[in-house]
């Protein structure tokens, strides 16, 4: 009888014992996770003087100046075939290491003597996907607008490249040791961060771009439109896209006609992630509890049965 | 004499005993030679420099250069395929010390062997397949990116490889006769082993949540903001499927390495894990269609992507399913064997199909990897089974060792 006693008494300590042991380690754990997860859960509207591009494609004749002036101010080495040969037009292009804006042609079904040229860079996502695929926070939105890459940190893992929902970054996959995610900074340390517009807003002889704070590109863009509702379809490409990005197009042609990614979603696409970063902290508490709860509960048991034979022998 | 013998070389009948399996070296040595070493050793032939001509080329000698699909076979069967069946040990560890199934306890050491090798393999193919592979410790010490999901996953794979090795120690300990670490090691067993429950729960689920951001790219049928809770299910009976496939392996190529306490029970085990595999599978089953339901995308089922679908969701998670159950009722070890290697194909075939095959549904072309891809897989999986033999040879892992019978 008193055997029995003791050997309950023993089990509440160990109970007692362990469900400090559970605190302690919960804690320790989450302490250890604030890191991991809070951070990512905050939302992020945007800084409100943030700049922004608008480009009016009924107006760009494929001159291919930007492309130019991009890779002179970005220290990019020279194409193959030079800026001025419109071959390249042949073979639709998509930003590469060493091409950070390529123009294309496409047919304009309203006038087939006058095409639309369609110039692709990096749309700087108001939320962009690249920076919350980044482990290391290599890329960041800063307030002036520009997405930016730092290479220093960067490991090659080109998860951003598979979030990009733009298909925009490119990867250097011909250098062995140094390789970078290349896109367009839209100039950030050379221009914007000045106050000054990209070297291929600049370069361009049509002003097909302009650059000014995204707010007031937005009324621009609307008031085009509703001055002339015949010449331009009624979307700003880039309002809504991922949630708002700083580089945003007009055009008189449907977008879906110019090899613009229509599906894309207008949730800001770091929100598609948030659910699971908040769950994480939950899992981290609960779990351990659970866990240590069922291994006492079966060693308990095991107690159980181990007194129970012995009661029979005696 | 062979007294003698040890006493005037210690450390070389240390190396016969512990390294060449009591062999002297050049009898050792004449004992490689099987046809099967012959045939691993021209995959490491070719693979090896191949491997290793990736640093001086860059990655373009070895893969595509491709920039829609970013990650090619190293990620996406290496890494992806790999972990799923690697949870082997988190669910083997956690029935035994947490769960109280203690007679599933000659099953542990190669449960935790498998994982602890699947992960190491799983890593060594991040290594050859990020551009500054030795930048790797960056997000654990220089730069955070604490919003990214892969951040999570870079975490919990480091402490989740660290503490499977911990969770192996004993063995090694009881290899090398260490008796004081030995139960060092064993000190952490309850601790190590809730630690890994927690980072594979997060782990498993997380690499599918990599995917949550790339909603326009993965294929609708395979998109869902369930893609985390898949994953980690879908973990649990691939581990388990992964579990009754080994150890039928090394029933037949390691059973001079076995003792009874393996090779007796191991067919009332293996109708135990088949019957749970059963079980996760048809829940793993129930929760795809309502991830279907949850999008509304019935419409795509008829799709050429939705047979695709379809065979993966009927050949290869509800057959098996099937065959589970009907493995166990009958007790038909045999049956459930095989079907181990179909649900095990399955896993990977999920991962492959999400993350490669439909991955750029709506891309007007298709890319697939490049021949040198298949063959860099193939000797990193080859080195990894060479890895698993040479401790499965050495390491009681099959068996208890004689001195510590019964006592872990």
């Amino acid at each position: 009888m008193g055997k029995k006693e003791e050997g309950k008494d023993r089990r509440i300590k160990i109970t007692r014992r362990g469900f400090l042991k559970a605190t302690a380690a919960t804690g320790g754990i989450s302490l250890f996770s604030k890191a991991n997860s809070v951070v990512g859960v905050e939302k992020f509207t945007g800084a409100p003087d943030r700049y922004g591009v608008l480009t009016d494609l009924s107006l760009c004749v494929g001159c291919r100046s930007c492309e130019a002036a991009c890779n002179e101010i970005n220290n990019l080495p020279q194409p193959k075939v030079p800026f001025d040969d419109q071959s390249v037009f042949e073979e639709g292009r998509r930003p590469e290491p060493n091409s950070w804006t390529p123009v294309n042609r496409f047919s304009n079904p309203q006038d087939k003597n006058k095409p639309i040229f369609v110039k692709r860079q990096c749309m700087h996502c108001d939320e962009p996907a690249c920076a919350a695929a980044c482990l290391v926070g290599a890329f960041k939105k800063t307030p002036e607008g520009a997405v930016i890459y730092n290479e220093d940190v960067c490991i090659g893992c080109r998860y951003c490249i598979a979030a990009c929902p733009f298909y925009v970054p490119a990867y250097d996959y011909a250098s062995p040791l140094y390789p970078k995610v290349r896109k367009c900074i839209l100039c950030y340390e050379k221009k914007v961060k000045k106050g000054e517009p990209p070297a291929c807003v600049e370069a361009c002889p049509m002003e097909v771009m302009t650059f000014a704070k995204r707010k007031d590109l937005i009324k621009l863009a609307h008031k085009k439109i509703l001055e002339k509702p015949d010449k331009y379809v009624d979307h700003i490409y880039g309002e809504h896209e991922a949630g708002g990005t700083s580089w945003m197009y007009i055009s008189p042609v449907p977008f879906e006609k110019l090899g613009f990614i229509t599906d894309v979603s207008t949730t800001p696409y770091p929100e598609f992630a948030r659910g699971f970063l908040s769950a994480v902290p939950m899992v981290l508490i609960l779990w351990p509890a659970l866990l240590i709860g069922f291994y006492m509960w079966s060693s308990s048991r095991e107690e159980i049965f181990k007194e129970e034979r012995r009661d029979d022998h005696d | 004499m062979t007294n003698k013998t040890i006493e005037a070389y210690p450390l070389r009948s240390w190396m016969r005993e512990k390294l060449f399996l009591g062999m002297p070296f050049d009898e050792y040595l004449k004992s490689l030679i099987t046809p099967f070493n012959i045939f691993v050793a021209c995959i490491l032939l070719v693979g090896i420099p191949m491997y290793f001509l990736r640093y001086l080329q860059g990655l373009i000698f070895v893969m595509h250069p491709s920039n829609e699909y970013p990650w090619g076979l190293f990620i996406c069967l290496g890494l992806l395929g790999i972990v799923p069946l690697s949870a082997t040990g988190f669910i083997m560890a956690s029935a035994v010390y947490l769960f109280g199934l203690k007679e599933y306890k000659p099953l542990v050491r190669l449960a935790v062997l498998t994982g602890f090798l699947g992960y190491a393999c799983a890593v060594a193919f991040i290594f050859t397949d990020i551009g500054r592979s030795w930048r790797l410790p960056y997000p654990m010490i220089l730069s955070f990116g604490p919003q990214s999901i892969l951040f999570l996953v870079a975490w919990h794979v480091a402490l989740y490889l660290s503490t499977q090795f911990v969770e192996f120690c004993p063995a090694i300990f009881e290899w090398l006769g260490s008796d004081r670490f030995r139960r060092w090691a064993l000190y952490t067993t309850i601790g190590a082993t809730i630690f890994g429950v927690i980072l594979s729960t997060l782990h498993q689920s997380a690499l599918g949540a990599l995917f949550l951001l790339m909603p326009g790219k993965v294929h609708p049928l395979w998109y869902s903001p369930y893609i985390p809770v898949f994953f980690f299910v879908s973990s649990i009976w691939a581990g388990l499927s992964m579990i009754i496939l080994v150890s039928w392996i090394c029933t037949k190529v390691f059973r001079d390495k076995a003792d009874d306490g393996f090779l007796n029970g191991l067919d009332n085990l293996t109708v135990g894990m088949g019957r749970a595999a059963s079980i996760t599978l048809f829940a793993y089953f129930a929760i795809k269609i309502i991830g279907v339901a949850h999008g509304y995308h019935w419409n795509l089922l008829t799709t050429s992507y939705g047979y695709w679908f379809q065979l993966e969701m009927f050949g290869f998670v509800l057959l098996p399913c099937f065959l589970f159950a009907q493995g166990a009722r009958y007790r038909n070890v045999r049956l459930l064997r095989i079907t181990s290697i179909i649900a095990v194909v399955g896993v990977v075939l999920n991962r492959l199909n999400l993350s490669l095959i439909t991955f750029n549904w709506n891309l007007p072309h298709r890319e697939f990897p490049k021949w040198t891809e298949y063959i860099i897989v193939l000797t990193i999986f080859t080195v990894f089974v060479l890895l698993f033999r040479w401790m499965v040879n050495r390491m009681p892992v099959l068996r208890e060792h004689p001195q510590y019978k019964g006592m872990h």
